[in-house]
């Protein structure tokens, strides 16, 4: 691919000195420094995971790198892409083409029935309606969804048929990059192994993979590292 | 690439009071940007500067036209700008009345614009306005009723209609989805939404809903007093606020 010649150390995720402090102007201008010097690299076909206690940041990092938490410090590149001051129709573009990303939570959009908002990605990519309706199909039935609800909007949906749902969306790509956000939770152990296997199957394709699992089975299953963000916590004052 | 729409130190007052002030932002083709704000903060008064409805004091607003590249929108003279605002432009307003013939047909209400610019076979028109009627979801057998006639969330479907029919490349929107119940607003939303993607719209839609921006633009500007406080793609701003006023306007919502 033409932009690997673009990426330094051959990651297709490739951070380094990134910080991330929140302000909070509305509760007394409190500032909390949640992040200072992170730094990681996943290459293609390689999944890793971030790990570390609750709070620790692996959400913070990984919305950093979607790009709806600003990196106000270091360098995040993904597929040679910078995001660290990006424009926004940069960022764009990146998603569109490049970047995957399952969410915790599948954010539902009313009347829009579950097929189509599988398919979106697809589409947006200029895909034929007919063409990305059949590969939504496919996964939809693969992930267990029946098919009565495939025309329903996800709305109604149970928690664990929504985060299905949003693992199709995610997976109906073939992404060179792709975020997931604890894709196992609130899955049965049939359901997660399907899961697993559309992970196995993405990084054989060659996507590098950033994942947050609480369940330590699935990271030994499917990644080949771990990266503690308790690394990447700023020394507090404590006597503050 | 050419940018669709670009704005340098655009400023508003009436007499000595502030409209809007110091507004510089580059639109490019495809994009859909939000723009947030309190009552009062100046946005209607920027989307009509910048739909050539109100001459602005200060700055320029470059269009990138179709034969001769980007030009200040202000510069052109009024049969230029009439021309543009009938077929690169459209302009949604939030009450239909205001983009609505009510006394001519919906199908009369179509058609019009298609024969503003130059459409002069009957059949033609008719087609293409019941075939538009039917894309915004009013049953074509209505096609010959007045928009009178019509619930407030049909109107405002209408008017989306006679606004696309003619193929514009820039949508300006002034609270599209205000006045209206919240299910008539979903559908009308999720009607937009696929409009814009399908025909790869660039639009500026002025709107205080965030759900509407979370689900419409690719790009949010924030207004206060006249002035953008903070831009940037629509879930940074959202999830991530950097300015006080933002974090306020995030946080007094229940979850978008
Ligand atoms: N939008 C925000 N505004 C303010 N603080 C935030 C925001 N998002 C995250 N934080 C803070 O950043 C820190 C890291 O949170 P984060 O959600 O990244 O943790 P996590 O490692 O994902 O935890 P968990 O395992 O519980 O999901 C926390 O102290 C959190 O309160
Ligand atoms: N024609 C006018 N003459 C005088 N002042 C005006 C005029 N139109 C608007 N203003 C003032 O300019 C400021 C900006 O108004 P504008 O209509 O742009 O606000 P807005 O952000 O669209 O508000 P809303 O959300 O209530 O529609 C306000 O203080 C308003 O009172
Ligand atoms: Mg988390
Ligand atoms: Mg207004």
């Amino acid at each position: 691919m033409s932009i690997s010649c673009k990426m330094k150390g051959g990651g297709m995720i490739e951070i380094s000195g990134v910080g991330k402090r929140f302000v909070l102007h509305n509760q007394g201008g409190v500032v909390l420094p949640v992040m200072e010097g992170a730094a990681l690299s996943v290459r293609p076909g390689e999944c890793v995971a971030l790990v570390g206690a609750s709070g620790a940041g692996k959400s913070t990092l990984m919305r950093m790198i979607w790009g709806n938490y600003r990196c106000d410090q270091g360098s995040i590149r993904v597929a040679g892409v910078e995001l660290c001051g990006a424009e926004p129709r940069d960022v764009i573009a990146l998603r569109r083409n490049r970047l995957g990303y399952v969410s915790q939570f599948l954010r539902v959009i009313p009347r829009v029935p579950t097929l189509r908002v599988v398919a979106e990605p697809l589409r947006a990519q200029g895909l034929a309606e007919a063409d990305a309706l059949a590969r939504a199909r496919a996964l939809l039935a693969r992930l267990n969804i029946p098919q009565r609800l495939w025309s329903l909007s996800p709305t109604t949906f149970s928690g664990g048929e929504q985060q299905r749902v949003n693992i199709a969306r995610g997976f109906i790509l073939d992404w060179p990059v792709m975020l997931l956000d604890e894709p196992t939770a609130s899955l049965d152990s049939a359901n997660r192994a399907v899961v697993l296997d559309l992970i196995a199957e993405a990084k054989a394709r060659g996507a590098a993979i950033l994942g947050i699992f609480h369940d330590a089975d699935a990271r030994a299953a499917v990644c080949d590292r771990e990266v503690d963000v308790t690394g990447f916590t700023p020394a507090r004052d404590l006597s503050a | 690439m050419t940018p669709l729409l670009k704005v340098e130190g655009l400023g508003k007052f009436y007499g000595r009071h502030l409209g809007c002030a110091d507004i510089s932002f580059t639109l490019w083709p495809g994009e859909v940007m939000g723009i947030v704000g309190e009552s009062g903060s100046g946005k209607s008064t920027l989307l009509n500067c910048l739909a050539g409805h109100m001459p602005p004091d200060t700055g320029r607003v470059m269009f990138d036209t179709r034969d001769q590249g980007l030009r200040d929108t202000l510069e052109m003279s009024e049969p230029e700008r009439r021309w543009l605002a009938r077929t690169d432009w459209a302009f949604v307003h939030q009450n239909p009345r205001d983009g609505l013939r009510m006394n001519v047909s919906a199908g009369g209400n179509v058609g019009d614009r298609l024969m503003a610019v130059g459409a002069r076979h009957y059949g033609d028109i008719r087609r293409q306005a019941s075939d538009w009627l039917g894309r915004v979801e009013i049953d074509a057998g209505r096609i010959d009723e007045r928009p009178r006639a019509f619930s407030g969330g049909m109107q405002q479907r209408l008017q989306i209609a006679r606004n696309l029919v003619t193929g514009p490349r820039l949508v300006f929107m002034d609270e599209p989805t205000g006045g209206l119940d919240v299910s008539v607003q979903a559908r009308l939303l999720d009607l937009l939404r696929g409009l814009v993607r399908h025909f790869g719209l660039s639009a500026v839609i002025v709107t205080h809903d965030l759900a509407v921006v979370r689900l419409l633009a690719d790009r949010l500007m924030v207004m206060k007093d006249g002035h953008v406080v903070e831009e940037g793609l629509t879930d940074q701003v959202l999830d991530d606020p950097q300015d006080a006023y933002t974090q306020l306007l995030v946080s007094s919502v229940l979850q978008v």
